[in-house]
């Protein structure tokens, strides 16, 4: 198993940080079912989860697996690209931000919210499959990201994100994420 | 499919982060200088300290710009630079740049400041000739195009503080830097 280069100083793959389970909701609550928050070179900086009932691969694999299928969808959508008239081959690398940019896919069980800024922080979202576009969620998600986590001076960019107040705004704002039926 | 929300201009931007007192900013920042130059005595190092504390800025400040901006990805260089000098600089600094003299390939431009809020108040001892008193500014925007991909070098032209007119810095577009799979493929 490799361990993916990221943060410099400890090479070691960052702990998997369930948070405690979100208690029911009565109500809309509690749709939000897992987070992960990547940067441009793979390093999983936060991975959080509300709900989630099976877990089949250790943490490591699980967040490999994860950025490897973004950064092979992103590439994917953006070259069968329908609208664009250029497209360069399958296997060059593209721009965070270049190429049409996809945001979701569904399945029968859950739904998976996908935003990367162009600075490559790449935020996955995954809620019931019922719920609408959450664009703007994630977009909000950046911006607790700017407030709480960037603008931090004990955090070390590239690695983990240990922040309380990042985690509890968080947990407040996916409060309400609400079904869409 | 909900509309998105388009960017946003530099006023409104302007208007909408917090602010502080411009005399405490400049103030702040000169006795940071003054400290540098107490502490490394050689103004070259003063320079490169200066550079590298531009350049951790930077790398942080770009996430708060594309969060607040909302600005998609730029097509060329030239979108870039136009990006940087209206919103960018109108939002963290309060002023805008202008930017001139494009070369013939339109890798390399240089971003004029009519004002510049880090330099009320300063005046250049004999003593320190060569020092670069905004180098801090090369640092972020070397800093923040780093992290969009983009690497590139930032020198200071002209400078007021040396009996120039205007500020004047030319940026010069390297290479763009793709990401590329961080995994290898043997596992």
């Amino acid at each position: 198993m490799q361990f993916f280069s990221g943060s410099s100083l400890t090479s070691v793959a960052p702990e998997a940080t369930p948070a405690p389970a979100a208690p029911p909701g009565t109500g809309t609550g509690a749709n939000a079912q897992v987070l992960y928050v990547f940067n441009r070179n793979g390093v999983c900086l936060l991975y959080r989860e509300w709900h989630r009932p099976l877990r089949t691969l250790d943490a490591t694999q699980d967040h490999k697996l994860m950025f490897g299928l973004l950064y092979s969808l992103r590439s994917f959508t953006a070259k069968i690209d329908p609208t664009t008239a250029e497209k360069g081959n399958l296997g060059v690398p593209l721009l965070p931000g270049q190429g049409c940019s996809f945001y979701s896919f569904k399945t029968n069980t859950y739904k998976l919210n996908f935003m990367e800024s162009p600075s490559g922080i790449k935020l996955i979202l995954i809620t019931h499959p019922r719920t609408g576009d959450q664009r703007d969620s994630l977009k909000h998600i950046y911006n607790l990201y700017v407030e709480y986590v960037v603008k931090n001076p004990l955090y070390a960019p590239g690695g983990p994100i240990k922040c309380e107040l990042f985690n509890k705004h968080l947990d407040q704002m996916l409060w309400n994420v609400c079904v869409d039926t | 499919m909900p509309p998105l929300t388009p960017p946003k201009s530099g006023d409104a931007l302007f208007a909408s982060v917090d602010r502080v007192n411009a005399e405490l900013f400049t103030l702040t920042y000169g006795a940071m200088v003054r400290q540098l130059l107490t502490d490394l005595e050689e103004v070259e190092e003063v320079n490169k300290q200066l550079d590298q504390m531009g350049y951790n800025i930077g790398t942080r400040l770009v996430d708060e710009f594309l969060a607040k901006s909302n600005v998609s990805r730029c097509v060329d260089f030239k979108e870039t630079a136009d990006v940087i000098a209206k919103l960018g600089f109108k939002m963290f600094l309060g002023v805008t740049a202008n930017v001139t003299n494009w070369d013939a390939e339109g890798t390399s431009c240089s971003f004029v400041l009519e004002d510049n809020p880090l330099v009320d108040f300063v005046e250049l001892p004999d003593t320190c000739q060569g020092l670069q008193y905004c180098n801090v500014l090369s640092g972020v925007i070397r800093g923040a195009l780093e992290m969009v991909s983009m690497k590139t070098e930032v020198t200071w032209v002209r400078d007021m503080l040396r009996g120039d007119d205007a500020y004047e810095m030319r940026v010069k577009l390297i290479k763009q830097v793709p990401e590329e799979y961080p995994y290898k493929d043997d596992d």
